[in-house]
């Protein structure tokens, strides 16, 4: 079942159109990419799945029923531009914040504590957030969008600001977060993540849909039929042999090996290739090339371009 | 618990711990405490040294013979002021002033009947006591002297004195009268009563715009708009900081008053005993005369009346009214600066708005000065219930005894504008706080209030 669903959106700012007609269904339980260039759009969907601005036209579905302005109180939403009062202590904003998402102050506090002590984070608690760095405002920050427990969490661009270790306790807590059944949707510019945490995204380009479905078939359907081959051996031989029976779209020697792509023709089996090179060449790696997001990513927002 | 609620309190509580707010709640009275007690203070010091003038007359012959004294006498002694006739010249008096034991030298030429015309020479700026002294004293001897000399009789001339009292009581329709006297208290009230609205409008409002911007550019807004409505976060601030200066004007209050009491129990000196005690708060908001030499021993009796009729002063009309149009006041005002602050980037970019914004507000005070000695006039009227002035010019004609029907119709005007304002200034609140990096233009805000949504 889908947990949300926009359809046919349209908004309008003064003198530009920020979306247009654009629809996404989220399932449940899953983990929803938002991609897209700068400018597309995607923090005004973001805002108007949170009520915080509303689309001129089309409608907008929480489970099976129309959304409700106080669904938004079932969403947990982390916005790209995040700040804290920078003269409030730690513990008391977060607790200040949780309460205004409806959470009692004894809950607050309790699950509170929990989270600063998963995150190592219980020194902070009678810190002012002005003596906290950038991460560590990150961390606050998620702790309090997670906080009331919403069915559906929002996060607008995550992991800017994050080192590497922190990012890599983030996805680990949303992977936890969906694994207890909570729903994800998130925007970022990070194609690593995606493929990583995605189950399926929607691109937007200059306030369209260009993209949308499964990650994992998203990338099968623009997969080329490209395969690579690492090999030891005379390198002359080989090239001088791939020209010959196949075509050959590039070849590089790495450390004490080569590796080849080969673009096979639709009705050639890959099979064929590898026996084709056993008997000449000792392959040591053998795989079908299947394209990362990030080549998506510019390949179909610079399609969209020349149209 | 309810979102507004919790807002509120946020507001309220870390303003009223920061150290600036503790500072300005002690420095205040100290400050209000000091003018008030400062001048009589002053004044009962000065009086304690006893000053001793030396008085000079001449003879037709500029001599200082004397044959001459006719006027030494006429000028009584005080207490702490004493006359002293010194036979010398005036020269050689003014260069010994310095080291004698004298305040200042009286020169009294022989011609003074024609020229009306006597000296003081001083080691300092005589005070006004001094000077009203010796001319009163001169003026009425000179005054007889010129009767006589014209053969008018004294008791004639008594006689035919007239003086007019021009007492001035104002029937209301109801048949109840207020005697003027009373009036002039209820003016102060009024005058220091709006001078607070003004003052306090324009201190907490530029706090409220000020706390928007700190949400705006802190980014903190977006974090909390997705849990709370615009309206409720806009509400919240503009209530939490109301309360905010109701808290400062209250601890203000008693804080000066208790210091007032403590510094004249300390100082030792009673508040009838100098003129200048006219300024003490006790004169102004207590059963105490206005101006304390009018309290001389000829007319107790209408002392005692007038301590009477001061006790009539409603009170709990001025409290009531002043938090009135305090609160509603603010509100207008507070969600007026609540957009400004949603609408700019940072404080510099607020002077445009800020303008249309400020001006009524200092109009009111000027209208209200202006009023002071006329507060049942046409343009006290019609700006005690034009609402953007009226919480300061109504606040100025607070004492009096305002028509009912002004009061009322004032006061639901001055409800139905802040409500008005504050939707207004949710629209403008709601769009503005999300939007950056864009200069804004009235144009741009007539958009934004047009917005559906």
């Amino acid at each position: 079942m889908d947990i949300f669903k926009a359809l046919k959106i349209e908004k309008k700012f003064s003198n530009h159109l920020a979306l247009n007609n654009l629809s996404i269904s989220v399932p449940e339980g899953s983990i929803y990419g938002l991609l897209g260039p700068n400018g597309a759009g995607k923090t005004t969907l973001i805002r108007i799945i949170n009520q915080i601005t509303a689309p001129d036209k089309g409608e907008l579905f929480f489970y099976d029923r129309k959304f409700r302005s106080d669904d938004v109180f079932q969403i947990g939403y982390l916005p790209e531009e995040r700040g804290l009062y920078r003269k409030m202590k730690v513990g008391e904003q977060a607790v200040y914040l949780s309460r205004l998402k409806g959470v009692s102050k004894h809950d607050a506090v309790k699950r509170l504590k929990y989270w600063f002590e998963k995150f190592e984070m219980q020194a902070w608690w009678n810190k002012k957030v002005e003596e906290l760095s950038k991460g560590m405002q990150q961390k606050v920050h998620f702790i309090i969008t997670i906080i009331h427990q919403p069915p559906l969490l929002i996060f607008d661009e995550p992991f800017s600001g994050f080192d590497p270790i922190n990012t890599s306790l983030l996805k680990k807590e949303i992977l936890n977060l969906k694994n207890q059944g909570v729903t994800i949707i998130f925007s970022t510019h990070d194609m690593g993540s995606v493929e990583e945490l995605c189950d399926r995204i929607t691109l937007i380009n200059k306030s369209k849909s260009i993209l949308e479905g499964d990650v994992n078939e998203i990338r099968k359907t623009y997969k080329s039929n490209t395969y690579e081959i690492g090999f030891k051996g005379d390198m002359n031989k080989l090239t001088t042999f791939l020209n010959d029976n196949f075509n050959l779209a590039e070849l590089k020697k790495v450390d004490d090996h080569f590796l080849a792509r080969i673009l096979l023709e639709r009705d050639i089996n890959d099979n064929k290739l590898l026996s084709a090179i056993i008997p000449y060449f000792h392959v040591i790696s053998f795989n079908e090339v299947i394209p990362g997001m990030n080549e998506i990513f510019i390949k179909v927002v610079q399609d969209a371009r020349k149209n | 618990m309810n979102k507004i609620a919790l807002i509120v309190q946020r507001e309220y509580l870390s303003r009223v711990r920061k150290k600036s707010f503790i500072i300005m709640t002690i420095i205040g009275p100290l400050l209000f405490a000091t003018f008030l007690i400062l001048p009589a203070w002053l004044s009962q010091v000065e009086d304690t040294d006893e000053k001793i003038i030396a008085v000079l007359e001449t003879n037709e012959y500029n001599e200082p013979k004397p044959d001459s004294l006719r006027f030494f006498d006429v000028i009584p002694d005080k207490e702490n002021l004493k006359f002293e006739y010194v036979p010398a010249t005036l020269d050689a008096l003014k260069q010994i002033l310095s080291s004698s034991k004298y305040y200042a030298i009286l020169y009294i030429p022989y011609n003074v009947i024609n020229s009306e015309t006597v000296e003081l020479y001083s080691k300092k700026q005589p005070s006004l006591g001094i000077e009203l002294h010796i001319t009163k004293s001169l003026e009425k001897y000179i005054y007889n002297l010129k009767l006589r000399k014209n053969n008018i009789p004294l008791d004639v001339l008594n006689s035919v004195r007239t003086d007019i009292d021009l007492r001035t009581i104002k029937l209301e329709k109801d048949g109840s009268f207020q005697e003027q006297n009373q009036q002039d208290m209820m003016r102060w009230i009024g005058y220091i009563c709006g001078f607070l609205v003004y003052f306090f409008i324009f201190f907490f409002g530029a706090q409220v715009m000020r706390g928007v911007i700190e949400e705006k550019t802190s980014r903190i807004i977006e974090v909390i708009i997705s849990s709370v409505k615009p309206f409720q976060l806009m509400m919240g601030k503009i209530i939490g900081i109301g309360m905010v200066g109701l808290t400062q004007f209250l601890i203000w209050i008693i804080l000066t008053f208790s210091i007032v009491f403590i510094l004249q129990q300390a100082l030792g000196f009673h508040k009838t005993t100098a003129d200048s005690s006219e300024l003490t708060p006790e004169s102004l908001f207590e059963a105490k005369p206005v101006q304390g030499q009018s309290a001389t021993p000829d007319n107790t009796a209408d002392f005692q009346g007038y301590v009477e009729k001061l006790r009539e002063i409603p009170f709990l009309k001025v409290f009531f009214g002043f938090l009135f149009y305090f609160i509603g006041g603010f509100i207008l005002y507070g969600s007026l600066f609540a957009a400004i602050g949603a609408a700019v980037d940072s404080e510099t970019d607020t002077q445009q708005f800020m303008l249309p914004v400020t001006i009524p507000l200092i109009l009111s005070l000027f209208i209200m000065i202006s009023t002071f000695t006329n507060p049942e006039g046409q343009l006290a009227i019609i700006f005690s219930i034009i609402p953007l002035t009226s919480p300061v010019v109504m606040m100025g004609r607070i004492g009096f005894n305002i028509p009912l029907v002004q009061m009322i119709t004032s006061m639901m005007v001055l409800v139905l504008t802040f409500l008005g304002t504050t939707w207004l200034a949710g629209k403008i609140y709601r769009t503005g706080i999300l939007m950056y990096g864009k200069k804004v233009s009235y144009k741009e805000l007539w958009k934004w209030i047009r917005y559906r949504n």
